[in-house]
Formats: structure tokens, sequence, C-alpha cells
């Protein structure tokens, strides 16, 4: 499982799981977890359209993060925010599927952008989701604090900062840059447990952020780690083992931790 | 456009607009309880968690729908057991349920590929095929549509109580959880039946668009309903239409059916939203009297 | 109407929440169509004595009974603290009212007479016949406040319970809400139990006040029990009741520089008038 092959998979999921997880740590603080499934997943028809059109993925992928980005915040204005999540999911998917059927390539494809492909990544792809990567973790680490404020309370972020609403717009933005990067490698589904599942233990295992945001990176890579080795070992999809993995993160922080006292309060 | 005459004498166009129609319905009704109760979340996970159960349907080759239900119904029933309150933890378990259900039809869905060679399995679970559903889905899937419907308006009283605030409804004697539980089974199989018809992803657009449209417009909870019901039956049957009209003017091809579906919806959301802007517009200045906050 | 009919009797109520205990040997009866303030800082369980009655909090001891029959959910109006009414919802405030009449029932209502006439009647006795198709959740603090009485009213309770309903309200609602109540409460014979952090507002309308500190209670006619002595012997250290300008203010007397506790738990931080 360590032969040359594979050292690509490797490096390019370390990448992803290291921004997931500190993504993660504000997905769950700012109850984001619809936000973070909806970007991905919205972004898909990007690919489709690359495809189609016969352009570079990353661009319809990026393309259609920023549209994401967009829709849902503007959507947001005089509705609730899961609405908007949902409309644009649905929109984007359903553009998505037309292209998918206009470009004749519907099962397989479609396939690997959900769940993820993650032998047969190229140097190119690496070099890639590593820029990706340091772009989204440097803008994640710039605005850090006021995005914690802003997810404690909303009008506390305000008064110190005096925007608040662009911190949403922010945080967005980063979701999607992590998108972008880790969907033609991991797939929509796979990057969305890993930002959630983690990072929902990892809170529950400390009062600290900062040591909640490290434990859930630390987290992350066990997970994407072991999900590898297993995949590799069974032969099954990658992203059964990452849900399966993230989806025990978090029942183990609920079951012990101060996370669960402050619940039943 | 002109219609092509006689496509009702089609049998798979008869069995997409009757099941359609029923899902519409049914989703229009739970789905205007859902986006109040701010369950639009958990309804499109419902709806993606599903695919496993119609993953699993196509493996041991049973009714996929009642694969969709079984699992919607399990899915469902895991976020009312774990009886959680506050809104963050709402969110995250569904999320948690979201990833798992994911990653499970992930592996059931590879196989459908690699042990029963069905390739096509993951486009008809995730996308749905209203021109290919087995006429002897018809009568289970009518039935769940009434059941769903039956059970909705019997906690209709209730669950606005409980809606507007848990203590209130406690107050009146109201037995919150068995509401919300009660409504949790009507959204499953809400979710199962329009993940048939316009499949898993995209069941979400038929239960909150249809939802949140009327919502924008309508002044009174009998009203949304009934105004949701009508823009997701005109939008279901409208898209079924011009996805089977569309084989003739594009070549050869045709468009999805969950796109048409989708696009009518969407845009019957925005046109819903502009309208209830421009009515909210006077009313939002509150002539003077007793001021709050 | 019938000679002082009890509408509520506490009985020794005893409540520990987490293992800490919040209500000690809480005495006191209300009779119908009394006014009643219950009066207390926060955290001293005026909101726990409030969900016992409704019995949403278990009581270790002691007993609350109901007019005669026992706790029954349902025939007790109420209004929680700090109800923020979504104004995403499409309910008007007429629908509101009318959920307090028949929300518990199953299945859709039945377009009914003799229903819309008692919430029209309803709406009009807490004056917001003017407000009532308007979108519950778009309507200002005070106008929440006549609306939730009247969801809570409708179903003609033999006990009305409030928990803090004039906190952020302005000085002219708070008033027109006390006489509001006041009056309602006189006309239907229905005991209404009112939590507040500050009994200013009430003085001129209570027949009786429920005084908490730290869960302990005394209760009585008002010029009874807010007085020195009686709140002194309530909080266990020395209170001055002192009127200013013809408002009350308790004020925690020498120990308050010395003592954290005595601050902490100052029982009204009343102002001095303006």
């Amino acid at each position: 499982m360590f032969a040359p092959f594979m050292a690509h998979a490797w490096i390019v999921a370390t990448l992803v799981a290291l921004v997931a997880g500190a993504v993660g740590f504000f997905v769950v603080a700012r109850r984001a977890a619809f936000a973070a499934h909806a970007l991905p997943l919205g972004a898909f028809p990007g690919a489709a359209a690359a495809g189609l059109l016969g352009v570079n993925p990353l661009l319809g992928l990026t393309l259609f993060a920023a549209l994401g980005v967009i829709a849902i915040t503007q959507l947001q204005r005089g509705e609730r925010r899961e609405v908007a999540s949902a409309l644009w999911l649905a929109l984007s998917l359903a553009v998505g599927t037309l292209l998918l059927s206009l470009s004749g390539q519907y099962a397989q494809g479609l396939y690997g952008l959900l769940f993820g492909e993650v032998l047969g990544i190229s140097a190119r792809q690496v070099l890639g989701v590593a820029i990706l990567s340091a772009l989204a973790l440097g803008l994640l680490a710039l605005f850090a604090r006021p995005l914690l404020l802003d997810s404690l309370s909303g009008e506390l972020a305000a008064a110190a900062l005096g925007r608040a609403r662009r911190l949403e717009w922010v945080f967005l933005l980063v979701l999607a840059l992590s998108t972008v990067m880790a969907l033609p490698v991991v797939g929509a589904l796979l990057v969305f447990s890993l930002m959630v599942g983690p990072a929902s233990a990892a809170r529950a295992l400390t009062d600290r952020p900062w040591r909640a945001l490290g434990g859930s990176v630390v987290l992350a890579l066990l997970v994407v780690w072991s999900a590898i080795a297993l995949a590799y070992l069974t032969d099954w999809p990658v992203g059964f083992f990452v849900g399966l993995l993230s989806g025990a993160c978090y029942v183990l922080g609920r079951l012990r931790g101060p996370g669960a006292a402050v619940q039943t309060a | 456009m002109v219609l092509t005459a006689g496509f009702l004498d089609n049998e798979p166009m008869r069995i997409a607009l009757s099941v359609g129609g029923g899902a519409a319905l049914v989703c229009a009704v739970v789905g205007v309880a859902t986006v109040m109760r701010r369950q639009a979340f958990a309804a499109h996970a419902l709806a993606d968690v599903s695919s496993a159960g119609g993953s699993a349907a196509y493996l041991i080759g049973v009714n996929p729908l009642l694969g969709f239900l079984a699992m919607a119904a399990a899915a469902a029933g895991i976020m009312e057991w774990a009886d959680v309150r506050s809104a963050r933890e709402r969110d995250l378990l569904t999320g948690v349920v979201l990833g798992a259900g994911l990653g499970l039809a992930a592996l059931l869905l590879y196989f459908d590929a690699t042990v029963r060679s069905v390739g096509g399995a993951a486009v008809t679970v995730l996308f749905g095929s209203m021109f290919a559903i087995p006429a002897g889905i018809v009568p289970l899937a009518l039935a769940v549509a009434a059941v769903a419907l039956l059970a909705s308006a019997i906690i209709h009283r209730p669950l606005l109580v409980s809606t507007l605030s848990a203590d209130l409804a406690r107050a009146q004697g109201i037995r919150v959880r068995a509401v919300a539980l009660t409504h949790s089974v009507a959204l499953a199989l809400a979710v199962a039946l329009s993940a048939m018809t316009v499949g898993a992803i995209l069941s979400t657009a038929l239960l909150i668009g249809p939802a949140a449209a009327a919502l924008r417009l309508a002044r009174r909870p009998a009203s949304a309903v009934a105004l949701a019901a009508l823009i997701g039956l005109a939008s279901t049957w409208g898209g079924t239409v011009l996805a089977y009209e569309s084989y003739y003017w594009t070549p050869g091809r045709g468009w999805p059916v969950s796109f048409c579906i989708v696009t009518l919806i969407f845009c019957a959301y925005l046109a819903a939203s502009w309208v209830g802007a421009r009515a909210e517009r006077p009313q939002v200045q509150h002539p003077s009297g007793c001021q709050g906050h | 109407m019938s000679q002082a009919a009890a509408a509520l009797t506490v009985a020794g109520a005893c409540v520990t929440l987490g293992g800490r205990p919040v209500l000690r040997e809480v005495n006191f009866s209300l009779t119908a169509g009394e006014f009643c303030g219950l009066i207390g800082s926060n955290g001293s369980g005026k909101t726990t004595l409030l969900r016992a009655i409704l019995g949403f909090v278990p009581l270790d001891q002691g007993r609350i009974e109901l007019g005669g029959q026992g706790t029954l959910p349902g025939g007790i109006g109420y209004v929680p603290q700090k109800i923020e009414l979504d104004p995403g919802l499409p309910l008007r405030a007429r629908d509101v009212v009318a959920l307090g009449l028949d929300g518990a029932r199953l299945g859709p209502a039945l377009p009914s007479r003799s229903r819309a006439e008692r919430v029209e009647q309803m709406l009009a006795a807490v004056g917001a016949s003017e407000f009532a198709d308007r979108r519950v959740g778009l309507l200002s603090g005070g106008q929440q406040q006549r609306v939730l009485v009247a969801h809570a009213l409708v179903r003609r309770p033999r006990l009305l319970l409030l928990d803090e309903p004039l906190a952020n309200l302005d000085v002219r609602s708070t008033a027109e809400i006390v006489a509001l109540l006041r009056r309602l409460s006189r006309q239907s014979g229905t005991a209404v139990l009112l939590s507040a952090h500050d009994m200013n507002p009430l003085l001129g309308a209570m027949d009786r006040v429920v005084y908490l500190a730290s869960g302990a209670a005394v209760a009585g006619k008002a010029d009874e029990v807010v007085r020195t002595e009686v709140l002194s012997s309530l909080y266990g250290y020395h209170v001055d009741v002192v009127r200013v300008h013809g408002r009350v203010v308790v004020v925690a007397a020498e120990a308050r520089e010395e003592s954290h506790a005595a601050v902490e738990r100052d029982p009204v931080h009343t102002a001095p008038v303006p």
C-alpha cells in the first residue's frame, strides 16, 4: 500500500485532511454543516461542464463553487439559511444532470465526482491541491479570530469589526476553496464527512478553541489515513470508510467529554 | 410549442404523471411544516441517506421503493431517537448521519457495479428515472402518499403549536416528542417517494422548493399548504411533459425530467420571493403603538 | 361567583435540579380572580416554580394542586419567558389565538362560526383587534405579548401563568399590560401568577405577592411582605425596604462592600427613580 503509485494518494489525502479538519472546526462552530455539504456537491456540475467544453475541470469547479458562494449569500436574504443551501444545491444538481446527460458520460464520471477516485492522481493535480490548500489555510489563519467571535455571537463580531456580514463571505470562500481542491480527488461526499465528524469529536474533548481545532485536524488525518489503508486492503470505496470513521468520531465525542455535559444542561 | 398529441396514451408517461403527482402533493404538504420547523437540512439528509436503501434494493433485487423507505425511516428514527434539542447539535447530528449514510451508499453502489454489474444503478438511484418506474410500484407509491398525507393532516394543529414554541405546546397538553416523531415519519415517507421519482439528491427540491416559495407569499398555514401543493403539482407535471416533449425538439436525447422539474420549481421560488418582497415592503413599517425592543 | 375557590395550592414544594436545591418548601395559594406577583431576582427560582406548576419539572417533596382537580395540563394558560415568534412563520395574530383554543386537537380545523367569534372576542379583550391580521412574528414586543396573553386565556383557564412578561417592554406597554391582566382576571375569575424581577409596575395591581429569594418564599399581601423585617429574615441577612417617590427599593444595607454573597444575591436592582 506504500507502493510508488500510491504516493500521490497519500500526499493529497493528507493535504485534504489538514484543510478539512481546520475548516471543519468552523463549520461546527457556525452550524454550517448544510453549507459544507451543499458547496462541494453543488460544484460538481462544474466538472461536468468542463468535460463538455473540453477545458480543465478545475476551472469549471471554481466557477460553480464561486456561483455557490454568491447564490447562498444572496438567497439567505430574508430566508432561512438552510433553505438557501437547499435551493442552491437543488438547482446546481439539476444543471449537473442536464450537463451529464448532454455529455453522455453519465454513470462513471458521476460516481467518481461524488465518491472520489483516490488512485490515478497526477503530479500536476498534487501541485494544484497543495497551492489551494495553502491558500485556504492562509485565509483561515488570517480570519480565525473574527470568525470564532462571529460564531459565538454575530452581534459581538459586528460591534468589534463593524462589518460582520463579510465574514460569512470569507467563510464560504474558504469552504469553496477547500471544495475545489478536494473534489476531483476525494469526491464531494468524502470532503463533507471529513469536515463534520472529526471536528464534532474534537469539540467534545476540550474546552479550548485552538486545541479543539488542532484535535480536529489530527482526527481528520487519522480518519483519512485509516480509510485509505482499509480501502486498499478491502478494495472497497474510500468514501465508505471515511463516512463510517467520521460517524464513529462523532459517537465517541458524544459518549465522553465536556461537550456531552453541556448538551444536557 | 405544440404538445405532441396523445402523450397520455403512453404508459410510462401515465405512471410518471400519477406517481410524480402523488409525490409532489405529499412533498408540498410535508414540506411546508418542514421548512417552518427549520428541518430543510434534515430533509435533504434523509433523501441522500435513502439512496443507500435504493442501492441496497438493486443489490438484493427487491422493490426499490421499499429500499428508499426503509433507509429513510431508519435515518429519521436515529435522528429523533438521539433527541437533540439545540440547533447546533441537530445540525451536526444531521451532518454525521448524512456522511455515514452517503458512505454506505458509496459502498452499496460499488457492489451494484461489481457484484451485480448494474452499472446504471448510481444514476437511477441518485437522479431518478421517472419514465422507467415499473407499473408494479404505483399502488404502493400511492398508498405511501396517502399515509403521509393522513399523518400530516392528523397532527396539523399540534405540530403548528410545537413549531411556535415547545413550551406553549407542552402547557396545552401536547405530547411534543410524539408529534415531532410523527412528522419525521411523514417526512421519511415523502422523501422516499420523491427519491423514487426525481432521484435521491434532487428530492430536496420537491420538498423544500414549493414550500419555501409558498411561505414567501402565504399569510396562513392552510394557504401555504394549498399554494405549495399547487406549485409542486404544476412544476412536476409541467416538467414531466416538458421533458417528454424535449425528445422532439432536441437532437434525439431530450432533457432529464429532474432538470425540468427542478428548474420550474426554482423559477416559481424566484417569482414568489419577488412578489413576496414587494408585498411585504409597506407592511414592514410598523404603525406607532406599543413598541418592543 | 363562588366564594374564594382555591385556584392553586402550593404546599411544601421542593425542587432539586442537577443536585442544587432550586425551590425549598414553597407554600402559598391563590383564589379565583386573584392577581399575584411572583417577585425575585434572576436565579431565585421563579421560572422553576412556574414550570413545576405546569408539571414540566417534577417535585422532590410537597404537592401542587390546581383548583381541587390536581395538575392537569391544558387547564393552565401559560405565557413563556422571552418567546421569540419566528417572522418566517405564516401565522397571523388571529391564528395564534385560535391555536390556543384547540391547538392540541388532531386533524385540521373545520371552519366554525362560534370558534371565530370566540377568537374575535379574545382579540378585542386584549386590544389586539387592530393587528389581528398581521403576521405575528413582525409585531412589536408589546403587541406579541398581548397576542400570547390572548392565546393563553382563550381556553378560559382557571389559572394564568406569565413568566417575566414585562421584561423588554417600555414603560407605557408595561402599564398597559398590567392593567389589562388585572382587568381580565377580575372579569373572568382567572387567577393570575406573574413573575417579575421588579415589583414596582405591579404595586398598585397586586392582590398578593410571592417573594422568592434563593428558592425560599414568603407570600401574603404586598404591604405585609415587602417590609424590612420580613425580607431580611427571608434573605438571611439585613436588607432595607426603602420607599422613594412612591417606588419600593430593596437594598442590601451595609453588607454591600464586605459580603460578596450579599451583593450577588442582592434581590432587586431597582435604580432610584430619575
